[in-house]
């Protein structure tokens, strides 16, 4: 391929990163240097990191994204494992990834409907002779439908990676006398860690700004920086407080992928060896 | 991949002859290029049967735009690129969009039914001697609860919802003015205080309020109430009318001490185009048959008096929706604040909801 084409194949890739990856994150962090009478200041950052507030809801929003990988990841390893020996498993990978072809917030209504006090799950408990529970608007209620909403993003890298695996490893290691166990944490686990990984970066990043639901589910019980940043775009209208706080939100990104990424390449290096 | 292609071409064919339909219909019901009116309204804020009788009166067609916050209304017209030529702000927005220069003063002399408001809702702060804005509805932020689990008439105090029996069993609307203006009534302050110490004080009181806080959510609160999630909740009247048409346990109180008054209000944004057209409507609007039948689809409160006297008496003598002269004085209507204040109240409102 001469110089020519490459470059006119190479043009919708260069404007679609500079107009909508690297812009509109600039103009984030062009928006946090700035108060609102629009003069260059540093007292954004400084509000944000001298506010108990905002460092209480950094510590919140990290807090609740880890819980919800963490159960996503304990949910779906074991099913991505199971689906991918199943005879049908394209099938059945394809019935887990329905539900996220439905929106959100259709999801979101329906599980207002499972857990409000008439709800189906305080029938069944009642029917049952457990009572009625008070299960909407509680931490685990909002753990607990994010992480259901998360699951499909966390099997589909799992499951693929186990796909991956060539069969011929899992038998060599059975023939040379591992047990099944030995054979899963040696072999299995290590070949599906990249796997592992991407599931727990496409999970945890958006986990950290889940504004909706958890005014939704979570009845505003628990603020996240989202909520947050949703405050100040629309009701106080500080978009530059809003943006230092999205700045902060892109650089805890950016740390998940650094401190997830490098684990990969020392096991490229090790698998080299 | 064929078919695939072949699927999504006839979809997208089908999709575009559906719109251009659509259109084609709307274009026989309205009228062609410049009869036209721009309506930038709140979701569902006006009885539909009235535009068609406007657009059947007066050939203009009426095309309605809907925003869900004053804030996000302000931040459109404020960027440009638009052409609407009536919105209707909260009563705070009027006065914050007319320092800012956004909006076009009234020409009295086309109004017609002007006459036709009550004093009472008429040249309030926001707007002093409507220059800019014509009120178009106004109601309070009240109680409401369910009767199946609170006596009947046994709420008429704000301070009531801190007593320890309704321990996590309060769901709060989600805005900081509302929130922290109840508390501010409840130690008989004023809702537009710029005083710190008295801010600070209605946030501690608020802490307090916190273990009897079930939920605090937006629009969703009406779905709860209804389906009976939580026996109180704060909200607005309006909000409140909606809740009990869907169920008959729900009662709407305006505490005693006294209440934050609202006004949706008719303004001309600095982005009109269409004057003829604009009071035209303006005055249909004031009609008070026209009015009353908006009242009354809508459930709020008119302020246009004429139109109050059509209501059908049940109505009329609601003092849930139409509250006592003796309420209405002791109602306060926001001011817009300062930046830094609104940041104050927000960051305050912000540090309850983490507590509770």
């Amino acid at each position: 391929m001469n110089k020519g084409t490459k470059a006119i194949f190479m043009t919708p890739y260069i404007l679609w990163l500079g107009l909508f990856v690297i812009a509109p994150v600039g103009l984030i962090f062009y928006y946090s240097f700035f108060n609102v009478q629009g003069q260059f200041t540093l007292d954004n950052y400084r509000n944000f990191f001298a506010s108990g507030t905002y460092l209480a809801m950094t510590a919140n929003s990290v807090l609740y994204a880890f819980l919800i990988t963490l159960i996503a990841l304990l949910i779906s390893y074991p099913m991505a494992y199971y689906i991918s020996k199943l005879k049908h498993r394209d099938l059945w990978i394809l019935l887990v990834i329905l539900p996220t072809w439905i929106n959100l917030l259709l999801k979101a209504y329906a599980f207002i409907g499972l857990l409000s006090r008439d709800g189906l799950v305080n029938n069944l408990s009642q029917f049952f002779g457990l009572g009625v529970h008070h299960m909407l608007f509680t931490n685990a209620s909002f753990i607990l439908v994010a992480a259901y909403i998360q699951i499909p993003f966390m099997i589909l890298p799992i499951y693929n990676s186990l796909v991956d695996i060539n069969g011929s490893f899992i038998r060599a290691s059975h023939d040379l006398g591992a047990t099944t166990y030995q054979t899963f944490t040696k072999i299995i686990l290590p070949l599906t860690k990249p796997g592992i990984q991407s599931g727990v970066q496409i999970v945890f990043i958006p986990s950290l700004s889940l504004f909706m639901l958890s005014r939704l589910i979570g009845g505003n019980k628990i603020i996240t920086l989202g909520t947050a940043v949703e405050e100040h775009f629309l009701t106080t209208m500080n978009w530059g407080m809003g943006s230092t706080i999205g700045v902060v939100l892109i650089i805890s990104m950016v740390i998940v992928m650094l401190l997830t990424n490098t684990k990969k390449k020392k096991r490229g290096q090790l698998n080299a060896k | 991949m064929k078919r695939l292609l072949i699927a999504i071409t006839s979809l997208l064919i089908i999709c575009a002859g559906l719109a251009f339909g659509s259109n084609e219909l709307q274009k026989t019901t309205g009228d062609t290029g410049s009869k036209v009116l721009n309506l930038y309204n709140w979701g569902d804020y006006i009885d539909p049967s009235l535009i068609t009788k406007f657009q059947k009166e007066t050939g203009y067609h009426v095309n309605v735009e809907t925003f869900d916050s004053n804030e996000a209304m302000y931040t459109k017209i404020k960027q440009g690129g638009t052409n609407y030529d009536l919105t209707v702000p909260s009563d705070y927005m009027v006065q914050k969009m007319k320092q800012d220069k956004l909006l076009i003063p009234l020409d009295k002399s086309q109004l017609t039914g002007i006459s036709n408001y009550g004093q009472d809702y008429m040249n309030k702060t926001f707007d002093p001697g409507n220059k800019y804005s014509l009120p178009y509805f106004w109601g309070t932020l009240g109680i409401i609860y369910n009767d199946k689990y609170i006596k009947k008439g046994s709420i008429a105090h704000w301070n009531q919802l801190w007593d320890k029996k309704y321990k996590n069993r309060i769901m709060l609307i989600d805005s900081a003015r509302d929130i922290m203006g109840l508390s501010l009534i409840s130690m008989g302050k004023s809702v537009n205080t710029t005083n710190t110490a008295d801010l600070k004080a209605a946030k501690r009181k608020l802490d307090k309020l916190a273990p009897n806080v079930k939920a605090v959510v937006a629009d969703e609160i009406k779905m709860y109430m209804a389906e009976g999630e939580a026996p109180l909740a704060v909200d607005w009247s309006g909000e409140a009318a909606e809740m009990m048409s869907q169920n008959s346990h729900l009662h709407y109180v305006v505490p005693t001490e006294g209440s934050n008054m609202w006004f949706d209000n008719l303004v001309i944004p600095k982005t009109a185009k269409h004057f003829t057209a604009i009071y035209k409507f303006l005055n249909f609007m004031s009609e008070p048959e026209n009015a009353a039948k908006n009242a009354e689809y809508i459930g709020y409160s008119t302020p246009n008096t004429k139109a109050f006297k059509l209501l059908p008496k049940q109505i009329q003598t609601d003092k849930q929706f139409y509250p006592d002269q003796q309420v209405i004085d002791r109602l306060q209507v926001y001011k817009n604040l300062s930046q830094q204040k609104v940041e104050q109240y927000n960051d305050l409102y912000l540090e309850f909801k983490m507590k509770h």
